[in-house]
């Protein structure tokens, strides 16, 4: 049977058409939408979080989604050991769902960013990454005002004594810097995966980094990877 | 019927871009004896409780399942 790949709408979403455009279209998935109130996620081989500002980020980033009925099937999901792709206001959801560790702040210059950044592999142990290496460097697109990522230092040491800091904001080079971190994350971090490596939540949007005719389609080496991993092609 | 008043903050530890750019905004307009700015949110609920102390748990239920993120937020929860 072929592979479904899920792509959950809340109300303000706003990058669900992008994700699913770069799954139908350019990935060539069979890809569906699912609204938030949905409870059902049998047949759905790999779930996307979106983009966008779900609930108007009313309160906090991802603070009111994480209570949509959505939310309850994702958990078990989770706990079934399938694969969820957090992107951006994604990522919020899932840390505010406690699917992932940590919190996100304003950026530290407070500005909202929209450009390429690049992004650095640091880890290819989970089930996103694996088709990567270690030391690869990306070049994807950010777009938020919320991805100053926080954990303390306790949290900090169990991401790096487990393998689940992904990605690291870095140069073209590769080189961690503080120019680079643009946003004033925690030790650059870009993107975390939870300890059993089927939850990823990560900043920068892949989704929109798809087509070399747009200028960027570094989002289809991510995207092979976890299709490869995953065996969705 | 109670009211709760619920102040939401950054932790100390935690780096509070917006007060730091309010901070140095008031040091423009020559408030120079202003040392320190932290700007949080502030909550009020009107809650119907048998008690002060039944409003004040049904409160602090509400700030640590949604109103705040303790993973970076303190809160300070009065009752009136």
């Amino acid at each position: 049977m072929a592979k479904k790949i899920g792509v959950i709408v809340f109300p303000g979403s706003n990058c669900d058409h992008d994700a699913y455009h770069a799954m139908k279209h350019v990935m060539n998935a069979e890809t569906e939408f699912l609204w938030h109130k949905d409870t059902n996620l049998e047949g759905i081989d790999l779930l996307i979080v979106p983009g966008g500002f779900s609930y108007g980020d009313y309160l906090r980033s991802g603070a009111i989604a994480r209570f949509s009925p959505v939310m309850n099937a994702v958990q078990n999901y989770v706990k079934e050991g399938r694969p969820v792709l957090g992107i951006c206001n994604g990522f919020q959801i899932l840390l505010e769902a406690g699917l992932l560790p940590g919190a996100m702040l304003h950026n530290e210059k407070l500005r909202f960013v929209c450009k390429n950044v690049h992004i650095r592999v640091e880890s290819a142990q989970s089930q996103f990454t694996s088709g990567l290496k270690k030391g690869d460097v990306l070049k994807i697109p950010v777009s938020h005002g919320e991805g100053n990522y926080f954990i303390d230092e306790d949290g900090l040491a169990s991401l790096e004594e487990y393998d689940q800091i992904a990605f690291r904001y870095c140069t073209a080079a590769g080189e961690i810097t503080d120019e680079a971190n643009f946003n004033g994350s925690v030790s650059a971090i870009a993107g975390i995966t939870n300890l059993e490596g089927n939850v990823l939540g990560m900043m920068p949007h892949p989704e929109r980094a798809m087509e070399p005719i747009l200028g960027n389609s570094d989002g289809i080496v991510f995207f092979n990877s976890v299709f490869n991993t995953l065996q969705l092609a | 019927m109670y009211k709760a008043k619920v102040n939401i903050t950054l932790r100390k530890s935690i780096l509070d871009p917006k007060g730091k750019a309010a901070h140095h905004a008031l040091q423009n307009l020559g408030l120079n004896n202003v040392e320190d700015v932290r700007i949080g949110k502030f909550v009020e609920m009107n809650i119907e409780a048998g008690s002060k102390d039944e409003a004040y748990a049904l409160a602090e239920t509400a700030c640590t399942k949604l109103l705040a993120n303790e993973v970076m937020e303190d809160f300070r929860i009065e009752i009136e």
